[in-house]
């Protein structure tokens, strides 16, 4: 075992994969000589070229389209876009390429490749630097969508993503890219389906996803003192949505708070709680309760956005509302 | 080329023309849904230009992409003509199991990598394919065909520029038909001639030709063909043509004069090649008429006959070929909870 930094965890995935499987490549802005803005794929330059570390102009839509084309034939790109906030302009190709290929060719081609990015609020980067937007991805059918919490998923689900056959958005975070965690040496693999029960308790059940897991986890710890034993599920995967591990925490609990960075309209709470309406409605004794970020664009001011995005207080709030505590 | 070339020739444009004409009935009479895009005009382009290209040889063909009206495309990189027509009858025999439709043809047997209806999506695409055979040091190349309008695109910028710096094998097919649906170009483009757009913005080679006379067209695409073949990297050809039906179905063609088109029919591809080969002798018009026949039975008979006779995908198959159906658990999971 060794502690790894997130960054570190991906760029030993990259590392592995590389040099296990030639077709396996590096694209994206930045990547290569200047070893990528989160250091990801630092050292990958060096070691294995600019054939297949890539660094790419300014052009989200098309590189990732590159990647696409390439994927069709074989390769198995794995592209960093430096924000989601880019990635909107590849929405073209990631959604209307690379999610329907293997459907429109009726299963004749696939589109192996890994886009993985930065979503969420870090220090006061404002509006157009703060999305999430994992909604946005998660709605669209023909894509896998993973979240890792840390460095073990981080590492674990990257290499996983890479041997599977359809397209995955990794979304990373931009306040975890220097997070540790220890990981097991050897060589091991996190499959991209099911969520995970990261704290077991028995009365409410905590969701959240990528970062906003800590927050539960934060919270968790203070419901702990108050006598409450919330247990706390990492869903992981966005699309496809573990629903059996969150039905069976239900029943178990009977109450539940989910927890997302992200604005609340539309988004991977409505998801979820229509899930458990569907599925469990009748296990729960109090209304689900969504822990989220105001429906604002991200202010700048540093007040503003603390006041605009959630914090482990908030979900332990919204938990102790749930238990109708407060 | 040899005569038996020629009259082969010939007879792949008669036979695309009425194969199009023939899916206008079909439409008509509801066989086909959707949108429908017809190639009847353009034949030249794509017939002379994938005939210097590697075809018809299954996984050692040079890779082909294209837009929308892409059923030509489709046929003569290597599709089996009535699997094409089965696919726009939404049918289970067609070559995407009635998944895609006409706008969406794909034949991965044959190399051909679809039809895209977003415009402009195919050029990035292409440029992928042929960073593929670079990587894997085939020679194979690839073939992006697009109209004029698609020009107008961000990706087609951000491909030209990168297929430049990376060198990628790659040749550019821009179909000028004058046109992106209703708009002339020359209200949309600033620079009407599309070749003068990548040179000195991207340093990339590239020129215009006529492409209503296939002879022409062939004369142009082998010069281009070799030069991307070779490794010296992109090309982009520049093919002047025009679409004699409406952009789709649903066009009145309100936006063109039929002056405009009579001119254009004058220099039918077809109709070019044929009088050509009726003056040297290469065939004479029993020889066309028979032809024609013999098509129009094999339309009729063969290709209509499996489209109508293929069976409807099954609604149980609803939810096939989303994600990949056998996915490995060491990959995808899921995780187990204890
Ligand atoms: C991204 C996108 N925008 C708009 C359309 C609608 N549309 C379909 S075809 C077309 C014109 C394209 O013209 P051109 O590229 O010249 O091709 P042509 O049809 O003439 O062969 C337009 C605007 C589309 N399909 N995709
Ligand atoms: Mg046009």
């Amino acid at each position: 075992m060794a502690e790894l930094a997130y960054w570190e965890a991906i760029r030993r995935a990259h590392d592995e994969e590389m040099a296990r499987d030639k077709m396996v490549i590096a694209m994206g802005e930045d990547i290569g000589v200047a070893g990528g803005t989160y250091k990801a794929t630092s050292g990958l330059y060096e070691k294995y070229g600019e054939e297949r570390v890539i660094d790419t102009p300014i052009s989200e839509n098309s590189y990732t389209g590159i990647g696409i084309g390439a994927a069709m034939i074989g390769m198995r790109p794995v592209i960093e876009i430096m924000s989601i906030n880019f990635a909107l302009l590849a929405l073209d190709t990631i959604v209307n390429a690379a999610a329907k290929i293997r459907y429109m060719s009726g299963g004749q081609l696939e589109v192996p490749i890994v886009v993985r990015t930065p979503g969420g609020t870090a220090h006061q980067l404002a509006a157009q630097h703060s999305a999430r937007l994992a909604r946005m991805f998660m709605s669209t059918s023909g894509l896998r969508v993973v979240t890792p919490r840390g460095p073990l998923d981080a590492y674990g689900m990257l290499k996983s993503a890479i041997r599977s056959n359809d397209p995955v958005i990794i979304i990373e975070h931009e306040q975890m890219y220097n997070m540790k965690e220890e990981i097991p040496d050897e060589e091991y693999f996190r499959p991209l389906e099911g969520a995970e029960i990261v704290r077991e308790g028995s009365d409410i059940t905590l969701i959240g996803y990528n970062y906003s897991v800590h927050l539960c986890l934060e919270a968790a710890k203070k419901l702990e003192a108050d006598g409450i034993s919330a247990e706390v599920i990492d869903l992981r995967s966005l699309k496809p949505i573990d629903r059996e591990t969150i039905r069976k925490s239900v029943e178990k609990t009977h109450n539940v708070v989910i927890a997302e960075e992200d604005e609340a309209p539309v988004g991977v709470g409505s998801e979820i709680i229509t899930g458990i309406n569907e599925d469990c409605f009748f296990a729960l004794d109090s209304q689900p309760v969504r822990v989220h970020a105001a429906d604002v664009p991200v202010p700048y001011n540093a007040t503003l956005e603390k006041a605009a995005i959630p914090n482990a207080d908030d979900v332990y709030q919204g938990a102790l509302k749930a238990l109708g505590k407060i | 080329m040899d005569n038996a070339d020629k009259k082969r020739l010939l007879r792949e444009m008669i036979f695309y023309r009425r194969f199009e004409e023939r899916t206008f009935e079909a439409y008509m009479e509801r066989k086909i849904g959707g949108f429908l895009h017809l190639y009847s005009g353009q034949e030249a382009v794509a017939t002379g230009v994938l005939e210097m290209a590697v075809t018809g040889q299954g996984k050692d063909n040079d890779y082909v992409i294209t837009g929308y009206r892409d059923h030509i495309h489709a046929i003569k990189t290597g599709a089996s003509p009535s699997e094409v027509m089965a696919e726009l009858y939404g049918k289970e025999n067609g070559c995407c199991k009635g998944r895609g439709g006409s706008m969406h043809i794909f034949d991965a047997s044959q190399n051909f990598m679809g039809g895209y209806a977003l415009v402009g999506q195919p050029f990035p695409l292409a440029a992928g394919l042929a960073m593929g055979c670079k990587h894997k040091g085939t020679d194979q190349i690839a073939i992006c065909f697009l109209g004029d309008g698609a020009n107008n695109q961000g990706t087609f910028h951000e491909t030209m520029n990168m297929a430049k710096i990376w060198n990628l094998p790659v040749l550019f097919v821009c179909e000028n038909n004058g046109y992106a649906i209703g708009t002339h170009i020359n209200r949309s483009t600033a620079q009407p001639d599309q070749y003068k757009r990548v040179d000195t913005a991207y340093c990339m080679e590239s020129s215009q030709h006529d492409g209503m006379d296939i002879d022409n067209v062939m004369a142009a695409a082998k010069e281009a063909i070799d030069y991307v073949r070779s490794g010296k990297g992109p090309y982009f050809l520049e093919l002047m043509t025009y679409r004699f039906r409406g952009h789709s179905m649903s066009d009145s063609k309100g936006y063109r004069t039929r002056e405009e088109e009579k001119e254009w029919e004058k220099r039918d591809p077809i109709k070019l090649y044929s009088d050509k080969l009726l003056k040297a002798k290469v065939l004479t018009e029993a020889d066309i008429k028979a032809m024609e026949k013999e098509i129009d039975d094999e339309i009729e008979n063969v290709i209509i006959k499996f489209a109508e006779e293929g069976p409807e995908p099954k609604v149980e198959d609803l939810n096939k070929y989303v994600l990949d159906d056998n996915p490995d658990p060491r990959w995808i999971g899921p995780l187990q909870n204890n």
